[in-house]
């Protein structure tokens, strides 16, 4: 039996290197669906699932051996990215909810109205939530928008701010202190904790596009 | 019964057990940053192991209660006193109606619980009624405690409570400010210039319930690859690249892009609840079969203090354990 390759995170939990975060999307729902005995969650990132269990309920070595019998390894199945949800997400991207368009449009080198083209025509997926409560850390954003991160972090960032750290792009979904460019906002909520069942708009797997609106837009959405 | 609070103290929440299950979202644990102290404030007053109870932090708050309580204070040691007579902590005892609880300085650790029995009646949010300061969920409005909030709880005739006893150290987490903290390999230890397990490291002031930062000899690290982010936990070290290890504490971030260098064990994570900026720590290597068996025997012995506890305190529970992790 061909078990899959595993690190140690901890006494609590392991980690299972994959290929991509499709992967680690589809890894993490299938040992959802098994459930093995001492399990208790899944966190799927970029290349990688952390399975979190009880270490006074099962090993990690007999939780592996466990999925491993149950056909469960790290080499992808035929994805079944088809079931992915897809999200529309409206940003406002006028300069009094993007301060940073004219940045990233200096070192892309194109005209902002070209920068916000290309994030609206753009198609991304949700590697991984972190940093806070529903926060999607996005992939697809095309390479001419890539950004670094600002030198020094703003102290305090809008809830809803549309930013660009590096090669990603991502939506704050509380205010906070935070270091991407920021280049719209949206008006619509990422985290509700009062929704037990859904309380973040998005999950890991999830495909987003974003719709441009007008300040109008913005401030009458209800 | 009504619980106001007069005075804060320097950062009081509510704190339970946290909010699992969602760390694919985004959503941290949380919870108490001492879980044994937590847990044992409420075995003293009858409650299940997770109730809500208020986690206080280096200086404590002053509550006036409105009506008859049985109340714990566990965990680090502070000053402590009931309308202005000074009191022992880890035991449980009566708090008279119209009367003013007040904690002061810690004298060893940091954080100290306190639970009355009936538990403190706040909403479950997400799976936990913790305080999540960062998301603003939880406890009392998603923050810290102020003056004038009231705290509910049911309100109980006390029983009579032998005194003159309270829990020995053996009980409690290292309140000693100079710690061997257990730790497991991280997977990214060999890629530094030194091994973790060989030096001591001071707790920085910049230390908080998503994290303590500690200071010392930084470490470089001579090899590896730049990281993806990936799940992290409470209790992973991880050096960012200013050299200086983090080892991430119950509020921390659910996903970290820093090389991990090592791993508290679970077992010992109440005791870095209890740390404070200055305190010594040093890592010890364990393998996961040390770190198993050490968590085990920790609620092995939870579970026969509250056997011991039940016989002279017949509101103790021997049933209700709650989970470890």
């Amino acid at each position: 039996m061909r078990f899959m390759r595993w690190i140690p995170l901890g006494d609590s939990a392991v980690l299972i290197p994959v290929k991509d975060a499709p992967a680690a999307g589809e890894l993490a729902r299938r040992i959802e669906d098994a459930h093995p005995d001492g399990f208790l969650e899944c966190v799927p990132a970029f290349d990688s699932v952390a399975i979190c269990f009880d270490p006074l309920r099962v090993t990690a070595v007999a939780l592996i051996a466990g999925l491993a019998a149950g056909g469960i390894r790290n080499a992808p199945r035929k994805s079944s990215s088809g079931a992915n949800r897809e999200i529309e997400i409206p940003v406002c991207y006028d300069p009094a909810f993007g301060p940073d368009l004219a940045d990233v449009a200096s070192t892309s080198g194109l005209d902002a109205e070209r920068v916000i083209q290309l994030h609206v025509t753009g198609r991304y997926f949700v590697g991984a939530i972190g940093f806070m409560p529903g926060f999607p850390y996005l992939s697809g954003l095309d390479a001419r928008l890539h950004t670094p991160r600002r030198a020094t972090p703003r102290t305090q960032i809008p809830a809803g701010a549309v930013g660009i750290g590096g090669a990603q792009t991502g939506i704050y979904p509380l205010a906070s202190p935070g270091g991407w460019n920021l280049i719209g906002r949206t008006p619509i909520s990422l985290f509700q904790p009062d929704n037990e069942n859904e309380p973040t708009l998005l999950r890991p797997g999830d495909r987003v596009r974003f719709r441009a609106i007008t300040p109008h837009e913005f401030h009458e959405w209800k | 019964m009504e619980v106001t609070i007069r005075q804060p103290g320097v950062l009081s929440t509510i704190q339970d057990l946290g909010r699992p299950g969602r760390r694919q979202l985004g959503i941290t644990p949380g919870g108490a940053m001492d879980a044994l102290s937590l847990r044992l404030a409420n075995v003293l007053v009858g409650n299940p192991e997770s109730s809500a109870a208020v986690e206080m932090t280096l200086r404590g708050a002053s509550l006036h209660f409105d009506h008859d309580a049985l109340a714990a204070i566990c965990g680090g040691e502070f000053t402590v006193s009931l309308d202005g007579v000074g009191h022992s902590t880890q035991r449980p005892f009566r708090i008279g109606r119209d009367s003013t609880l007040s904690v002061g300085a810690a004298r060893r650790g940091c954080r100290a619980y306190l639970a009355v029995a009936g538990g403190f009646e706040i909403g479950s949010i997400l799976g936990g009624r913790g305080t999540d300061l960062r998301a603003g969920i939880g406890g009392v409005q998603g923050r810290a405690l102020l003056a004038d909030d009231i705290l509910h709880a049911r309100n109980i005739d006390v029983p009579p409570i032998p005194s003159g006893w309270f829990l020995a150290d053996d009980w409690l987490p290292d309140l000693s400010g100079r710690v061997m903290l257990r730790s497991l390999r991280g997977e990214h230890m060999d890629e530094f210039d030194k091994s973790i397990f060989d030096h001591a490291f001071q707790v920085s002031a910049q230390s908080d319930r998503m994290g303590l930062r500690l200071r010392g000899e930084p470490f470089q690290r001579t090899r590896g690859a730049e990281l993806l982010s990936t799940a992290v936990m409470t209790g992973t070290v991880q050096v960012p690249p200013d050299g200086h290890p983090i080892i991430l504490a119950a509020d921390c971030q659910t996903i970290g892009g820093y090389p991990r260098i090592a791993h508290i064990v679970t077992a010992d994570l109440p005791t870095l609840g209890q740390l404070r900026p200055g305190d010594t720590v040093r890592f010890v290597e364990v393998d996961l079969e040390t770190a198993r068996a050490a968590l085990a025997e920790q609620a092995l012995n939870l579970r026969k203090l509250r056997i011991g506890l039940a016989g002279r305190l017949p509101w103790v529970r021997t049933d209700a354990c709650s989970a470890w992790t």
